[in-house]
């Protein structure tokens, strides 16, 4: 088995490694570049705690090699908020309306959740609904879930244009 | 779970794909999305020496409208099926199954290649792929050939695909301005998959129906293409008695079995309904009523 090269950009950062061809994604995130906000819940393709963002699109990163990811530009949990202090407003949703309990399943949601915000205008409840529903949660029942979103369309209307200039993927630190 | 070890290979040509295909014979195997093949390989329900991905070969992602037909390549990703608005327009059956396809995340992630090569009996897209009567082109290193989608899906995992062959395209022939179809999934709780679904796609002269697909997914060894409802609709005005002569012919053809999802009966009893309401929803698009 050889092993190979990998060059990822990992919240704006270039993260290059030789790695099995057979690592997952979510190990490469947790083990090699050291950021754990990524979580494995099921480790089955079910339950979606190990969404990241992918070139624009959210995907389950326990089910996506490192060697598929080669090239392409990763956002995690991490790489959301603008910087110390400064939540993303999904973020901020889910702290005003209790969108979470253990917050096991958090990353993911609040992922998926941009990557709808992101890429969809008005988006209904059911439409909502819709989009989580890769995502499980053990903890709250989904309605604070589902208002923590509507609130975060809410945010994000709000800022308007400032946030779709916003770049995808937030650099903050050049190598 | 990890993943049993393999060597890795991203080649930028189809040309160089087949090359290594064909060096490493069954010991290789083509990764698209790994949608599918992930979880198995995770699972270690199977192992493969040799994964050659299509991930770097340009120009294998694209919904084409051509002369007759729409041309969409194999790597095009699930969730672009869903959301094109060609495909809303011209095939409105195959949006509904590819927006009821496992969830958004692995939509994101997996293809129409992928969906269709894979062959798992569950898998949505075969049915779709045989109710339109869409052409699968295979490529070899010899070149291209044509498969019909009613003789591309054999058994269970298994397809008219050569080993050496990789799916490319798909072509959806466009039916008449009187058409429609509709695709209607029965699934339990939150797991994807379904007990049963139905693909129907019609055309209309009039009231009657001059054209017609039928075809199942999840009740059978593969998806089941229901010719003898397909022709017993053909000449005939939808009432409520034809419709429910064909869902009866669908239910008693097709081949379900007794599992975890419930009985043979049970299964042959959502058919009814399902077909029921493809046929109604297809009849509607086609713009009978
Ligand atoms: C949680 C979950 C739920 C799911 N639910 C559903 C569902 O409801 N309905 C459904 O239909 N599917 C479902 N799936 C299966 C899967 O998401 C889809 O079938 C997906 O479209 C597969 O595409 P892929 O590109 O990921 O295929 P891959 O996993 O990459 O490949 C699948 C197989 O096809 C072969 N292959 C792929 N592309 C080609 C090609 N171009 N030429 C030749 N061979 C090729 C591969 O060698 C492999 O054997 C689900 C999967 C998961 C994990
Ligand atoms: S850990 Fe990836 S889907 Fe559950
Ligand atoms: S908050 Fe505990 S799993 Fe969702």
């Amino acid at each position: 088995m050889e092993k190979k090269q990998v060059s990822i950009i990992v919240n704006g950062e270039r993260k290059e490694a030789e790695i099995e061809p057979r690592m997952l994604l979510a190990h490469f995130l947790r083990e090699v570049v050291g950021l754990t906000g990524t979580h494995i819940g099921c480790d089955t393709t079910n339950c979606g705690a190990c969404t990241v963002i992918l070139n624009g699109r959210a995907v389950k990163s326990c089910t996506v090699l490192a060697v598929q990811a080669n090239n392409t530009k990763i956002l995690t949990i991490e790489g959301l908020s603008r910087g110390q202090n400064k939540l993303h407003p999904v973020q901020k949703a889910f702290v005003d309306k209790q969108g979470f309990q253990c917050g096991y399943c958090t990353s993911g949601m609040i992922l998926t959740s941009y990557w709808l915000l992101k890429n969809r205008k008005n988006v209904s409840e059911e439409e909502i609904r819709a989009a989580i529903s890769g995502n499980l949660c053990r903890c709250t029942g989904y309605d604070s879930i589902v208002e923590s979103i509507k609130e975060a369309q809410e945010m994000m209307k709000e800022e308007g244009d400032a946030l779709e200039h916003e770049q995808e993927i937030t650099v903050r630190s050049k190598r | 779970m990890i993943p049993p070890p393999f060597d890795y290979f991203a080649p930028t040509d189809i040309q160089e794909a087949l090359d290594l295909l064909n060096k490493y014979g069954e010991e290789a195997k083509i990764l698209a999305g790994g949608q599918s093949l992930m979880p198995l390989l995770k699972a270690r329900i199977t192992t493969i020496p040799y994964l050659i991905s299509l991930s770097e070969i340009r120009g294998l992602s694209y919904i084409d409208e051509r002369k007759g037909a729409l041309h969409i390549g194999a790597m095009t990703l699930d969730c672009d099926i869903e959301l094109s608005g060609i495909i809303k327009k011209r095939f409105p059956i195959l949006a509904d199954a590819a927006g009821q396809l496992a969830d958004p995340l692995v939509r994101n992630m997996g293809t129409i290649g992928g969906n269709i090569s894979h062959a798992d009996p569950s898998n949505d897209l075969p049915a779709v792929m045989n109710a339109i009567g869409a052409t699968m082109i295979a490529k070899g290193r010899k070149g291209s050939r044509e498969i019909n989608a009613s003789d591309f899906f054999i058994d269970t995992f298994t397809t008219a695909l050569d080993h050496g062959e990789i799916l490319t395209e798909i072509r959806l022939p466009f039916w008449g301005n009187s058409s429609g179809g509709s695709y209607v999934k029965f699934k339990k709780g939150t797991w994807n998959f379904s007990v049963a679904a139905v693909a129907v796609q019609l055309e209309l002269d009039g009231k009657k129906v001059i054209r017609s697909g039928i075809a199942t997914t999840s009740v059978g060894p593969r998806t089941l293409k229901m010719e003898k409802a397909e022709k017993f609709i053909i000449g005939k005005e939808l009432t409520e008695d034809t419709i429910k002569q064909a869902a009866e012919m669908v239910a008693r053809d097709s081949q379900p079995a007794s599992d975890s999802y419930g009985s043979e009966e049970y299964k042959r009893e959502i058919l009814r309904r399902i077909t029921t309401d493809a046929i109604k929803n297809a009849h509607k698009r086609a713009g009978g009523e």
